[in-house]
């Protein structure tokens, strides 16, 4: 277990590596850049001290030397001193920006998976086992209706009943009131009252697909005789399900955990523009819209090892619950 | 006297699955008693229902299937400390909410079963042992490390070569005579008083089918415990069992001790299925002329259609016209232990 632990965090490392390379590329690929612009604009309005300070940035980002060297540049300041370069749009470090957003992104990000395995787990078993009942038809239709009503739709549907009904502003994590103040236990109280709905928006369309998938796998083990002989051991119906088909049928969910990640760090990105969400997936928009390359470098960056860190905390999950991978990958040595 | 040494009587048992084309009678009006200690074999085609009456006995039958009418009555002994005697009460399964607290109760512990196929009977994803040692301590009141002592224990006897090691593997790691052995300490370490054994051998190799029956007579006789044997194989029934249950169409058609059976069957139905098992002899004396298989005419009849008369006539020789496909026959005693369900030894 501990070898196959290592040897796939050291399979992880080229991939890591591929990965800051094509986000660079990526980033490089598009005609012109931020600063070019924007000394363009500064020499039309004749402002010649901040021409100084922006060469001054060429020189430190070695923006006027080959791309390769940009690149080891970019690669070793963020692997030795965390230093992801600096952003002309907000005129910060990208540091900054990114740890002010990353807290929002991720609390948003661990509930909404907790929502959607709360809610789609019992209701896949439940649904699995009652199949073809009121409740499966009931749950089938809701679940579709999850799946094809896009997040965004949702969200201004959510915004515009809540406004017009309740007269509640939706939109944002905080009331305009506590937005500059500092922590205190009404700020937590009101973010409370703000944060479950991008979670429950963000959270519907996994649940609905993550029902089906349940519903599925479930009925597959149903079948299999290990239950009937569970069963036959004089278990309770909950414990027959438990401990035998729901050990199983978890698996595709184990495997899909890493996915997750990545998803809700820039997946929700339009839900996130349309409730006005200060997380990260609008800010890796605008990074994008306005050139500003080493933001939106690094959020490629930041995505993309995300998924690498996801799969392997899949792939680790796996081989704890399911003894066939750990073995299977023994036996493939 | 007979009171005492019955273990399960079956009484007129009635199993129907209730499905959208039709309503299928898969066990329909069966009478079975198994005694305390012996071997019950019950033989019959593929569909004819043997299954389903095992299933209706732990109260296992799979929705839509409904058990519809009749008794199962099970004379359990209740061990009671500072009673001289143990003490026999009757209590009838078939009234039972099929995953009540009773029904659980004696399900696993006092009636256990034995499933034909080894290789899904356990799930790949947890060792033996904690598959083994749950229902020790679901019915008995015994620690986890006591439970995996009586596991053990019992793995030894199944005669599974390093016992304590396999309790830590996982049943992909073990052979399918391996896991089949695995099933069956399983379903003994409550000591069962009965043992229901579906075709337990069916997917092995003969080799291995020989070792597994022979395990099973040991325990049988070191347990005292009866056994319900399932099979469609007559070579099988001729090794295990002492009386012999066949089956077709949901119904007992003969019932007798396992030597009349071979020696003067009497239903032609049971004539039939004597005649078509391969003989080996026949193939080899001939001279190489091999003799063609001797099988039943027709085919079992479709299983929604209800007919009228004796179920087998439309494939029987030896139908009396008029008769068998009219009226029902009733059950004949023909000699003392041998019955029969046919008109041609119905007495007038």
């Amino acid at each position: 277990m501990a070898s196959y632990i290592v040897k796939r965090i050291i399979r992880m490392i080229p991939q890591v590596f591929l990965i800051s390379i094509l986000a660079f590329i990526i980033i490089q690929l598009p005609p012109g850049d931020y600063l070019t612009e924007h000394l363009n604009r500064l020499r039309q309005s004749g402002r010649q001290q901040d021409e100084v300070e922006i060469r001054r940035w060429v020189q430190m980002y070695g923006l006027d030397r080959p791309m390769y060297e940009q690149y080891l540049k970019w690669i070793t300041n963020i692997v030795f001193r965390l230093d992801f370069g600096y952003t002309f749009q907000w005129n910060k470090s990208v540091r900054e920006v990114i740890a002010s957003r990353m807290g929002y992104t991720l609390a948003i990000a661990l509930f909404s998976a907790v929502f959607t395995w709360v809610v789609a787990l019992p209701i896949g078993i439940f649904v699995a086992v009652k199949q073809y009942s009121i409740a499966d038809y009931f749950f089938t239709l809701l679940g579709f209706i999850g799946l094809a009503v896009p997040g965004f739709l949702l969200a201004m549907v959510v915004m515009y009943v809540s406004y017009t009904q309740f007269g509640v502003k939706v939109g944002g994590l905080f009331s305009v009131e506590y937005q500059l103040q500092p922590w205190s236990w009404a700020k937590f109280v009101d973010l409370l009252g703000h944060i479950w709905i991008p979670i429950v928006i963000l959270g519907i369309n996994g649940t609905a697909g993550l029902i089906r998938t349940m519903r599925a796998t479930m009925l597959d083990e149903l079948r299999k005789q290990y239950v009937l002989v569970a069963r036959a051991k004089g278990l309770s119906e909950l414990k027959v399900l438990l401990r035998y088909p729901v050990r199983i049928a978890i698996n595709p969910f184990i495997s899909t955990i890493g996915w997750l990640l990545p998803w809700f760090f820039s997946g929700g990105t339009v839900v996130e523009i349309v409730l006005n969400l200060p997380t990260a997936g609008p800010a890796l928009w605008r990074a994008l819209m306005g050139q500003d390359m080493y933001l939106a470098g690094s959020y490629i960056l930041i995505s993309g090892t995300l998924v690498a860190i996801g799969s392997l905390i899949s792939d680790i999950l796996l081989a704890v619950v399911d003894p066939r991978v750990r073995f299977g990958s023994l036996e493939g040595q | 006297m007979l009171g005492n040494s019955v273990l399960v009587e079956i009484k007129n048992l009635r199993t129907y699955f209730h499905l959208p084309e039709g309503t299928v009678r898969a066990v329909d009006g069966v009478d079975l008693t198994v005694r305390r200690g012996h071997t019950l074999g019950v033989v019959g085609e593929s569909g004819c229902g043997k299954s389903v009456t095992a299933l209706s006995l732990l109260r296992l039958v799979p929705s839509p299937g409904r058990i519809e009418g009749g008794e199962i009555l099970f004379y359990r002994t209740v061990e009671e400390a500072g009673a001289s005697s143990a003490l026999t009460d009757v209590i009838d399964l078939a009234k039972l909410e099929p995953n009540g607290r009773e029904m659980r109760s004696i399900r696993g512990n006092q009636i256990s079963m034995v499933f034909q196929e080894p290789m899904s009977a356990l799930i790949p994803v947890r060792t033996v042992g904690s598959q083994i040692t749950e229902v020790i301590t679901l019915h008995q009141k015994v620690s986890e490390a006591e439970a995996r002592e009586i596991a053990a224990d019992m793995l030894a006897r199944v005669r599974l070569p390093k016992p304590r090691q396999a309790l830590d593997d996982y049943p992909f790691q073990l052979s399918g005579g391996m896991r089949q052995r695995a099933v069956i300490a399983m379903a003994l370490c409550c000591r069962p008083k009965l043992l229901i054994a579906d075709e337990p051998t069916t997917a092995l190799d003969v080799t291995t089918e020989a070792q597994i029956l022979d395990l099973m007579r040991e325990l049988q006789k070191e347990f005292g415990m009866a056994i319900m044997y399932i099979t469609h194989n007559l070579g099988v029934i001729a090794e295990m069992a002492e009386m012999v249950a066949v089956m077709y169409l949901g119904k007992v058609v003969e019932l007798t001790d396992v030597r009349t059976l071979f020696m003067s069957p009497l239903h032609p139905y049971t004539r039939a299925l004597l005649k078509s098992i391969p003989q080996l002899t026949d193939a080899v004396t001939r001279g190489g002329k091999k003799p063609r298989l001797q099988t039943i005419e027709g085919m079992v009849p479709d299983p929604y259609s209800v007919l009228p008369g004796c179920t087998f006539h439309p494939r029987c020789p030896e139908r009396i016209p008029d008769v068998c496909d009219r009226v029902e026959p009733g059950v004949s005693e023909v000699a003392p232990g041998h019955s029969v369900k046919c008109h041609l030894y119905s007495s007038p």
